[in-house]
């Protein structure tokens, strides 16, 4: 009998995390994430890990990245304000280069907005709400199972690169309930951050010896290392050396984006000899699949792109893309902020980029898409 | 008061450090590093956080595990690190800004918690890193940039504060009187328990200045004449109080700590399937 459970999504990043090895949690509630809080509070003792509900999002991410520097794999996770709230300290784990996974379950906004419904409007604050200039990785499921995944795979790649990783999902993926192959939990990789095999002396936590991601010491094992938010030297002590600066700036930039073969994830269906390539991520991309199967019945040509890693958006898969389609339609709940990309990775070729969304809470439904396909197609 | 033995827990390769002469941001470093010196503790299991700020330096010059955070936050970094691992001594050093200012939520709840970390305050009365704006401390009529004629803000206490709020050791010393500041520290890093020691401290550069006391010697006065023992505070009149402070050991009590509550109540129920 294979392991098969009902759960919604913000259960299975529950489930995923413990699997994990996640140890601990700060956070603070908010609509629609709590649940992630509330399982780990009851999950979390259980395996002899820490939850903690901190007297904001501020502190929930603060407390996270503590624990991280012991060693333990940590995480948070948050809606809409929460998720403003935290953008001060996202920076602070790319700048220090420490592992987390930051859950953003998006809903309407902007400011408290609409609270219990879905939106997608969180995609450029996870891309560049922190300030300074910076690479992040967010990832965004469309369905439980795939969040079942993405969860292992965001602690992974946290780890992998000493970075913090955020898991984008959506009200509607994170409230819907499907079933999880629990099994699939047996092909996944779990990956540790490589810790260092010095001696404490010659360790430097941001050391350049090894490439773009240097190992990193735990707190506590006899390596005294620090770490600052302010641009520092391989040591870990302030520097505004331009050079120096220049150094660390590159290699936070390259870690992400030379690895980015190594999780540029993304499903295509039917996109071999479509004309329009409809481009949906997340809730919305269930619709969108629906819509281009319908398309197809109709004689249109319709395929979909599916970005699954949407930061670093992947503008040489769209480029390829464009050159096999005559349109693009990229649906999107929000008035328009991924469509930009592709019009970025569609820049200087004839394809058309055209979009369909909104902001007002509801959910965009397939018929709505086959109509905007219809439209676009002229037929 | 000097102790060649603290050498053993400075980065002395980061040094020398980046305070003004006559700051007294290292008179307080001086005690921290004596006391920890006298209780023998382990470099390898302290962990030394700080917010930013001119006193957000300090983790930088200390050999230890170090972590120079955000402005006002530090105490978040704090817990993850104390609840993750135990076995560390947790030391957060703050400045009036970091602690009461754009930290405050986060001191108070630190402090109700009562969770075992060592809030070590260098109030210096201003913002002393981003050039002497008047901070929750300072007192009022005094000059600050930003209080161009005076503030005119109450100031909090600090002692009353984390009282109220509910830390279990709380305690003020300040800069000149070291043989109460070396005391009050040692005191503090041995107590189980979210520990407060405010540290009155001086700022020649940024408040100083401002205010007729650019000499360094002139602060020190300034906190000198103002400190008064807690047992001489008691006898004293409301009017003799005024623009004085007292010194000394405020709350001193066992109280379950956090962490282990945690473990205790938390940790061994979830694992044994009770509710
Ligand atoms: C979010 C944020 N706001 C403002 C600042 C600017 N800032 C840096 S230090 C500081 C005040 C420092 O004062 P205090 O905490 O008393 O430390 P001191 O320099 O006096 O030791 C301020 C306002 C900042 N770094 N981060
Ligand atoms: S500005 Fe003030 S607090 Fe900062 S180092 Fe100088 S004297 Fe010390
Ligand atoms: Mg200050």
């Amino acid at each position: 009998m294979p392991n098969i459970e009902l759960m919604s999504g913000n259960d299975a990043v529950v489930k995923a995390a413990i699997m994990s090895g996640c140890k601990f949690y700060g956070g603070y509630p908010i609509t629609p994430s709590s649940e992630i809080a509330e399982g780990m509070a009851k999950e979390l003792p259980k395996v002899g890990g820490k939850f903690i509900q901190m007297e904001d999002e501020i502190g929930g991410i603060g407390a996270a990245i503590g624990a991280s520097l012991t060693g333990v794999k940590s995480m948070t996770a948050t809606s809409g304000p929460g998720f403003s709230l935290k953008q001060e300290h996202i920076g602070f784990a790319v700048m220090g280069e420490i592992p987390i996974v930051i859950v953003n379950v998006m809903r309407g906004g902007p400011s408290t907005g609409m609270p219990t419904y879905p939106s997608q409007g969180d995609v450029m604050q996870a891309r560049w709400g922190t300030h300074g200039d910076h690479q992040i990785i967010a990832l965004t499921p469309c369905s439980v199972q795939e969040t079942f995944k993405l969860t292992f795979e965001a602690f992974n790649l946290s780890e992998m690169y000493r970075t913090p990783v955020i898991l984008l999902t959506d009200e509607i993926i994170a409230h819907m309930r499907e079933k999880v192959i629990l099994d699939e939990a047996k092909n996944y990789k779990i990956i540790d951050r490589v810790k260092p095999s010095v001696q404490s002396e010659q360790y430097k936590p941001f050391d350049n010896k090894y490439g773009l991601v240097p190992p990193l010491a735990s707190y506590g094992e006899g390596y005294r290392f620090h770490i600052t938010g302010l641009t520092h030297d391989e040591t870990g002590f302030p520097t505004s050396n331009p050079n120096t600066v220049e150094k660390l700036q590159e290699r936070l930039r390259d870690k992400i984006l030379k690895n980015r073969k190594n999780f540029d994830w993304y499903e295509e269906r039917m996109v071999e000899d479509a004309e329009i390539i409809v481009v949906a991520y997340g809730s919305v991309a269930r619709s969108a699949m629906r819509a281009i199967k319908d398309a197809r019945r109709e004689n249109i040509k319709a395929g979909l792109f599916r970005p699954i890693t949407l930061w670093p958006f992947n503008y040489e898969r769209i480029k390829k893309l464009s050159k096999k389609c005559k349109k693009f339609l990229v649906a999107e709940m929000n008035l328009g902020q991924i469509v930009g990309e592709v019009e970025r990775g569609a820049c200087g070729v004839k394809t058309k980029v055209d979009f369909l969304g909104r902001a007002n809470g509801e959910f965009i439904t397939p018929t709505e898409i086959l109509s905007k396909i219809r439209e676009v197609m002229n037929v | 008061m000097f102790n060649e033995h603290i050498f053993d827990y400075l980065r002395t390769d980061k040094l020398p450090h980046i305070w003004c002469p006559g700051c007294a941001h290292g008179i307080i470093v001086g005690s921290l590093l004596r006391s920890i010196e006298k209780l023998k503790l382990d470099k390898n299991k302290i962990a030394v956080l700080s917010g930013i700020g001119c006193s957000g330096r300090t983790p930088g010059y200390l050999d230890m595990n170090t972590l120079h955070t955000t402005h006002g936050r530090s105490l978040t970094f704090a817990t993850g690190i104390k609840m993750a691992k135990p076995e560390l001594t947790v030391i957060d050093v703050m400045g009036d800004g970091d602690a009461v200012a754009i930290g405050g939520n986060h001191f108070i709840h630190a402090c109700r918690r009562n969770i075992d970390i060592k809030a070590i305050i260098f109030n210096n009365n201003i913002y002393g890193m981003t050039g002497g704006q008047y901070s929750p401390t300072t007192p009022i009529n005094y000059y600050a940039s930003t209080a161009p004629y005076g503030n005119v803000e109450p100031s909090f206490d600090i002692v009353k504060l984390a009282t109220g709020a509910g830390a279990s050791f709380v305690a003020r010393a300040d800069a000149y009187h070291i043989a109460l500041l070396d005391n009050v520290m040692e005191k503090a890093l041995s107590h189980k328990g979210f520990s407060v020691v405010e540290v009155m401290a001086t700022c020649p550069t940024q408040f100083g200045r401002r205010n007729k006391m650019k000499e360094p010697y002139q602060m020190l006065d300034f906190v000198a004449e103002r400190a008064v023992s807690l047992k001489k505070w008691q006898e004293m009149s409301e009017e003799e109080k005024k623009g004085k402070f007292p010194i000394g050991i405020f709350v001193d009590e066992q109280r379950d700590e956090y962490v282990e509550t945690y473990e205790k109540n938390v940790i061994e129920k979830a694992k044994r399937g009770e509710k």
